[in-house]
């Protein structure tokens, strides 16, 4: 039996002029980090490699600082004040925090908790948990566009609810949701308002007043910052919000999250902040237009690719495709020189393909033809042209290699078709 | 993922595909799988009816690149076997050919079945026509 299992060789493809392979085009799952951050966090390794809590000497002191302007920049970025902003290891902790936290703390009040099941497996298998010790939670469906509808959010309020946690920007179909009426709807019953904002901090704009944010999750290496690094936004005015703390320890950042701060990684958070605060409205008019013209390449050499999601309310990096009659494994095998996500089962380990798309009403079958372009700071025009290209010719070769579009093309309808199924 | 380098080849390189003329009385016709669970493999085998060889086979696959990988090494497989002899073939040889990860067992398992399908649909094909008119064809 062989056993000389590799991973797939680069293609063959001659890239054109400027073009290094492979491409990457999956700025969702993460980002590239901008040299610029690397540069301000560099000194904090090794000359400045004091820890933070330290308050009797220089090298405490130099760490101290590092953090403090980080912690600034990050509350210039989304509106809020540098009391308001917590440290933690990433969104997935900033999540579990925020939910358990206010879960713990508002105990008393109520045991209800609203999220939408588009949400991330962070925030999903958070509120899984709690409903383990006798909280009760709300799953909202989604619409068609993937937004919620704000009229069944309403009606799922009730006297014991304490939470509602919708996520600001969907990590894959981009979708943005109405999160200042969201905000304003818990404000409005004394509910309060966590968003996890992982895609959507320094790509839109986000302002926790303007939007009726009470508690917020953010990530630095979605926005071309370090690994391992992100914070919590917890409002500390109209209303005040109290979080438990999860991790129990010396005390570091109010009580709320105790730990050694990361000092490099809190350095390099803040410097992407301020990039993004200096160069988002300009970066989002670019990213909307490379997108475009990707949708625009793709769908005028195919036929049958559908959209999911809304077009108007997402993050302009974003497109989501499901390509009819071809699968989104052997898809990304075809074009293996482009590193994209899909949305098919067999790129996951459960088996199941995208519970996001499944949400939006989208068909299994059309769930597994599904592929995720997460278009980023360092992609260009050259680049798009040709992910486009390489992927208009390998879903027509696949289509050719496919009995359901032969099926299709002679008439039959797929929906009637009575499947052998295993 | 990681793929053998025999998946990378039938996949870059499919043997066999395209149809074959599924009303003939030679041909028979497997149709496996669901594109709801993101596979379906129509197999089709050409039989001479002299020596129940199979001549000729042909594939269409819907599915990741083990799945047509297992459907392609099936056809090649199939191609000169009496139809006793097809039936013999095992996913757990295709298994064992591709390197097949335990994640991809269903894609052979699959293949398998398109194969037994396909016999199946020309042996029904046999028990109905008047086997002096298929072989006059």
């Amino acid at each position: 039996m062989s056993t000389d299992v590799k991973t797939i060789p680069q293609a063959e493809h001659v890239a054109p002029d400027g073009i290094k392979l492979p491409v990457y085009m999956d700025n969702h799952a993460t980002t590239p980090m901008d040299p610029r951050v690397l540069e301000e966090m560099l000194p904090y390794f090794m000359e400045k490699f004091g820890n933070a809590a330290s308050r009797n000497h220089s090298f405490g002191w130099a760490a101290e600082e590092g953090v403090e302007t980080g912690r600034e920049r990050i509350a210039k970025l989304v509106g809020a004040t540098t009391k308001e902003i917590i440290f933690t290891s990433g969104a997935t902790e900033s999540d579990n925090l925020a939910i358990k936290g206010v879960a713990e703390m508002y105990k008393e009040k109520g045991n209800h908790i609203i999220t939408a099941v588009t949400e991330h497996k962070a925030v999903l298998d958070t509120c899984k948990r709690l409903e383990k010790y006798g909280y009760r939670v709300t799953y909202l469906p989604v619409q068609k566009d993937g937004l919620i509808d704000l009229d069944e959010l309403k009606r799922a309020m009730d006297n014991k609810t304490i939470l509602v946690t919708i996520m600001a920007a969907n990590n894959e179909i981009g979708v943005l949701q109405s999160v200042a009426e969201i905000g304003k709807l818990c404000h409005e019953r004394g509910i309060i308002f966590h968003t996890d904002a992982t895609q959507a901090v320094g790509k839109i704009p986000v302002d926790v007043n303007k939007q009726n944010i009470d508690v917020m999750s953010i990530s630095a290496h979605k926005m071309y910052g370090p690994k391992g690094v992100g914070a919590l936004y917890v409002r500390r005015k109209n209303p005040r919000v109290q979080i438990s703390a999860i991790i129990d320890g010396g005390g570091h950042e109010r009580g709320m999250r105790s730990g050694t701060l990361n000092v490099p990684g809190i350095v390099g958070l803040g410097k992407a902040c301020a990039i993004a605060s200096e160069e988002m409205a300009k970066e989002a008019c670019h990213l909307a237009g490379l997108r475009n013209r990707l949708r625009d390449k793709i769908m005028s050499g195919l036929d049958e690719v559908y959209i999911n999601g809304s077009m108007e309310h997402r993050l302009p990096g974003n497109l989501n495709i499901s390509f009819a009659y071809v699968e989104g494994e052997s898809l990304l095998m075809g074009i293996n020189d482009i590193a994209v996500s899909s949305g098919s089962a067999c790129t996951s380990a459960t088996l199941e393909p995208s519970y996001v798309l499944k949400a939006l009403g989208t068909g299994d079958d059309l769930a597994h033809s599904s592929i995720r372009f997460g278009i980023g700071r360092f992609n260009t025009e050259a680049e798009v042209d040709y992910v486009a290209d390489r992927v208009v010719e390998t879903v027509t070769r696949l289509r050719e290699l496919s009995p359901l579009y032969e099926m299709a093309k002679e008439g039959v309808d797929l929906k009637s078709v009575k499947w052998a199924a295993e | 993922m990681a793929y053998s380098d025999k998946v990378l080849d039938h996949y870059s390189n499919p043997r066999n595909v395209g149809s074959l003329d599924k009303n003939s009385p030679q041909v028979g016709t497997g149709l496996v799988g669901a594109p709801e669970c993101g596979d379906v493999m129509k197999l089709q085998i050409k039989v001479n009816p002299q020596t129940n060889v199979i001549e000729d086979a042909k594939f269409k696959t819907f599915g990741c690149g083990s799945a047509i990988a297992s459907s392609s090494l099936a056809t090649e497989w199939v191609k000169g076997k009496t139809v006793d002899e097809a039936l013999q073939i095992k996913n757990t040889e295709i298994v064992k050919e591709l390197s097949l990860p335990p994640v991809k067992i269903h894609c052979s398992v699959l293949a398998e079945d398109a194969i037994r399908a396909a016999i199946h649909d020309w042996k029904k094909k046999q028990d109905v026509a008047n086997p002096t008119a298929v072989a006059a064809q």
